[in-house]
């Protein structure tokens, strides 16, 4: 059951900033709630304060032309994404993965900055934008700064947010021009349990990989890239022999740097077998996505 | 809609809103939920708590038209909103075709999640009017039935979609 806490819900980020700077570790915003409530129903934690950001009007979502990036805010939630145009039509990748997260009930409600801000290990959302080299805007007291989601996470459950910070904006740079790009899953009913993405650019005559960013995530403490086997993919021919030869190398490198935490729902053995699979199942769909005409980018 | 000045608030926050329907304007705590409210204070047990924790869908009720569980949706943040459920299908004493698609197809047998079934059907219904298999699928799979084995469930929502579509009601 849910204890007592006094709301607060201010209607600037400065105000919302400053509460949560004065109120300290007794305070966490409210955003979804998705994440927050339940940890909370069930006495992992217990804050004397809520500070509801849902006032600020951060839940928009647009495509910035003069940046080339989709912006969206920290309380649009899953199924807004799901549904925005603007995102079906620039970003895919991105529409579909929300398509998947968790049920129907969850995406009404569940937002992008909870997700990413509870840093739940198994956020289809963080790999995902992990691909799109995407990056959080941050105000905190003393102003804005922007930090890339790779140095965001910092472990499980835990962000670079400090004392009066509060994430306002999710910002995903567009893929290059003709990239083909998949985001692929494993999960136990709604619960990721292996999560893996690859994109991969074509040189001008699409013939071969010019540049390739692999992903994986939902199986350790925070999504990573995987250097490894984007250099074993990078100008590699796309003709299929070629092709496949390279993605088992890549999946082999991503499997090395695989760490799963082990649970019940599998140990790392398996996870890291699952991981192989994807890998290899998700760069062959990148490729049909790359070599369909007007290619888009899909997820499963 | 203006937040409310609830800063340094008590606990019992001012919420106005429409319940099936029905305008409501009254305080509750904080950290009250809409499951709570529903059940407790206006007395309408069609949401069910069953997991408690969002996983079964047992008390899915609809909120400005999206299904939400209600267990985890505190109650403050209807104000401004309309709540539907179960209860509110109900029109002058004729039961709604999704309800009667539920009885004629045998699609519930304890009858725990029928009322977040049936609710969660009519989200799907009111986005997509013919959803295929597939699509009944991944739109209730979050919502769980310990008896049936939701074939029946499957052809409840079909035959809903029919008779929605026959008579226009959604």
């Amino acid at each position: 059951m849910l204890h007592p806490f006094r709301l607060h819900e201010p209607t600037t980020a400065e105000e919302a900033s400053r509460l949560l700077y004065d109120l300290g570790e007794d305070a966490a915003v409210y955003a979804g709630g998705t994440e927050l409530l339940l940890a909370m129903k069930q006495g992992v934690l217990r804050y004397a304060h809520l500070v509801n950001i849902k006032h600020i009007g951060l839940g928009g979502i647009h495509y910035d032309e003069a940046a080339g990036c989709l912006r969206i805010g920290a309380t649009a939630t899953h199924r807004s994404i799901e549904h925005s145009a603007v995102v079906q039509s620039h970003f895919p990748m991105i529409a579909d993965m929300e398509a998947h997260v968790a049920n129907v009930r969850v995406r009404a409600t569940g937002t992008v900055g909870g997700n990413l801000c509870f840093a739940e290990p198994h956020s289809d959302l963080a790999t995902v934008l992990l691909l799109y080299d995407a990056a959080v805007r941050i105000h905190g007291t003393s102003g804005h700064r922007t930090v890339p989601v790779s140095a965001f996470l910092v472990d499980s459950y835990t962000t670079c947010l400090g004392p009066g910070d509060i994430m306002v904006e999710v910002e995903a740079p567009r893929l290059p021009v003709g990239a083909g790009a998949c985001y692929r899953k494993f999960a136990f009913l709604e619960r990721p349990s292996v999560g893996v993405g690859i994109v991969i650019v074509p040189t001008r005559d699409r013939a071969a990989i010019a540049d390739a960013r692999v992903a994986v995530g939902c199986v350790g403490a925070t999504p990573f890239r995987v250097a490894e086997a984007e250099d074993t993919l990078r100008g590699v021919s796309l003709a299929a022999a070629t092709f496949e030869q390279a993605v088992r190398s890549a999946a082999r490198a991503l499997v090395a740097r695989c760490d799963p935490t082990e649970d019940l729902y599998g140990s790392r053995e398996y996870k890291r077998h699952l991981a192989g699979v994807l890998a290899r199942r998700t760069a062959m769909a990148a490729r049909e996505h790359l070599l369909a005409e007007g290619a888009s980018h899909g997820t499963s | 809609m203006a937040p409310r000045d609830v800063a340094g608030s008590a606990e019992a926050i001012a919420i106005d809103c429409r319940v099936n329907g029905r305008p409501i304007h009254t305080a509750v705590a904080s950290h009250r939920t809409l499951l709570d409210f529903l059940r407790d204070d206006l007395g309408l047990v069609g949401a069910k708590r069953a997991c408690d924790v969002q996983v079964c869908g047992a008390c899915t009720v609809l909120v400005d038209g999206l299904p939400v569980s209600a267990c985890t949706y505190l109650a403050f943040e209807a104000h401004g909103k309309s709540v539907e459920t179960c209860e509110g299908l109900l029109g002058d004493g004729e039961l709604h075709p999704i309800q009667e698609a539920f009885i004629r197809s045998g699609a519930l047998q304890c009858g725990f999640c029928t009322p977040g079934m049936i609710m969660i059907t009519k989200a799907l219904l009111s986005e997509i009017r013919e959803p295929s298999v597939q699509q009944i699928k991944e739109y209730l799979h979050g919502n769980i039935c310990r008896c049936t084995g939701y074939i029946k469930i499957i052809e409840a929502v079909q035959m809903a979609a029919r008779a929605c579509s026959g008579t226009g009601r959604r």
